[in-house]
């Protein structure tokens, strides 16, 4: 698959298989158990999963263009950002590199 | 013999925040309003059409199938659809009755006429389906401890893949419709069927094009699916993720949707607003004319 559309990874076989380990650990938080051993210790579970040490380390950073580097689907990191409260504007923000109620009022500015 | 009927289309977004401003009784505040309103011609017509059975084009976000085993196309044939946790605190939505006996016939007929769908007799649905219901019938959404006050339809959750590249194609999914639009109408039973879309239309969630609307070309989708879904057809996977961003892909189930109304077409309501969370959000109702309702009229 072509990646050359600006700002944007298409999810490929490449990506599915370099981010497997990743996605799945993802995949793993519709539990409640399984985000609380999470939380418990992030270490553990990352390794109980098979992720490697780039992928054990983006998710330290907390950083989701890594994650999304190191392999990873937003429709199953979404699950691990919810871990810790953040929603699909928060991670928009953090992507963009702008404030919050900035990305907000980029996206209200797209309908005008 | 009286056959099946389908009486029209439903599409709208599924953006799992509605269901946390559903949850929290938000449906009137300023940010959610203008997205709500366009329900209230919904609620009218089901009232007036009173379908009992809807057949849902969706994609799961990671619910019911993850990447080690991931269909393109897969229906659902289990007498009951339940929902779970996704992971984000929404609620989890009541289940849903399923209606076996349509599931297979229209498996049949897809693979009959070589669709070659993946077929679950067990299958979670996710908010791209219990969001979309709860839209469509609140009352029942909300009496959801009540088993006296269920669904007023029966489902038939038909799954297609957004996640994993290679997706199938605009033109694939508008002909899996037609196929399925095709075997409703020869299924020999008095139903009356309604076949609802969910998701889109265009956003983007990941990347540094995360935010990404595109209002002229989501304006171009909703003109051109009612009378020439062949035009919108004719785009490249690759090209609608540029024109509608990596999650606007979502608009294979309006195609699926659209190819399932096998009568003469017209937009009965729309109601298009930017943004709800990232997304700009669609609703849109459509009348499915066929003949013999021509000739009753």
């Amino acid at each position: 698959m072509r990646q050359d559309i600006p700002g944007t990874t298409i999810f490929d076989a490449e990506q599915a298989q370099k981010g497997f380990a990743l996605n799945r650990m993802c995949f793993s938080f519709n539990s409640a158990e399984n985000r609380a051993a999470f939380l418990k210790d992030e270490d553990a579970y990352c390794r109980k999963f098979g992720l490697n040490d780039e992928q054990r380390a983006v998710v330290k950073s907390r950083n989701v263009l890594k994650m999304i580097e190191a392999g990873g689907n937003v429709y199953y990191l979404a699950k691990l950002a919810g871990i810790f409260g953040l929603n699909v504007q928060d991670i928009g923000a953090q992507q963009t590199g702008m404030s919050v109620e900035a990305f907000k009022a980029k996206l209200q500015s797209a309908g005008a | 013999m009286t056959m099946a009927k389908i009486i029209g289309g439903v599409a709208t977004t599924h953006v799992p925040a509605i269901g946390k401003a559903i949850a929290d009784g938000k449906e009137n505040d300023p940010y959610w309003q203008p997205f709500f309103k366009g329900f209230d011609y919904v609620h009218d017509w089901l009232a007036r059409t009173k379908p009992d059975v809807a057949v849902i084009f969706y994609n799961d976000h990671g619910l019911n199938f993850f990447l080690d085993k991931l269909p393109t196309f897969a229906v659902g044939a289990a007498d009951e659809y339940r929902s779970e946790d996704e992971g984000w605190g929404i609620p989890v939505s009541r289940a849903a009755a399923g209606d076996p006996a349509l599931s297979w016939h229209l498996i049949n007929a897809l693979v009959a006429d070589e669709f070659d769908v993946t077929m679950c007799q067990n299958m979670l649905i996710d908010h791209a389906v219990t969001i979309p219901m709860a839209l469509m019938w609140p009352t029942a959404a909300a009496a959801k401890a009540s088993p006296a006050k269920p669904w007023p339809v029966k489902i038939v959750p038909v799954e297609i893949n957004t996640v994993q590249h290679p997706l199938p194609s605009l033109k694939r999914c508008l002909k899996l419709g037609r196929s399925i639009g095709r075997a409703i109408d020869c299924y020999p039973q008095n139903l009356r069927v309604v076949v609802v879309a969910t998701g889109g239309l265009s956003h983007q969630l990941d990347g540094a094009r995360a935010g990404f609307i595109n209002k002229e070309f989501d304006a171009l989708c909703l003109d051109k699916i009612v009378a020439e879904p062949e035009a919108l057809a004719r785009y490249s996977i690759h090209d609608w993720v540029k024109e509608s961003g990596s999650q606007g892909v979502e608009f294979l189930n309006w195609m699926a949707m659209r190819g399932a109304l096998t009568g003469r077409v017209s937009e009965l309501a729309r109601n298009y607003h930017i943004p709800i969370s990232n997304t700009a959000a669609a609703t849109v109702v459509y009348d499915n004319q066929t003949d013999e309702a021509r000739k009753a009229a």
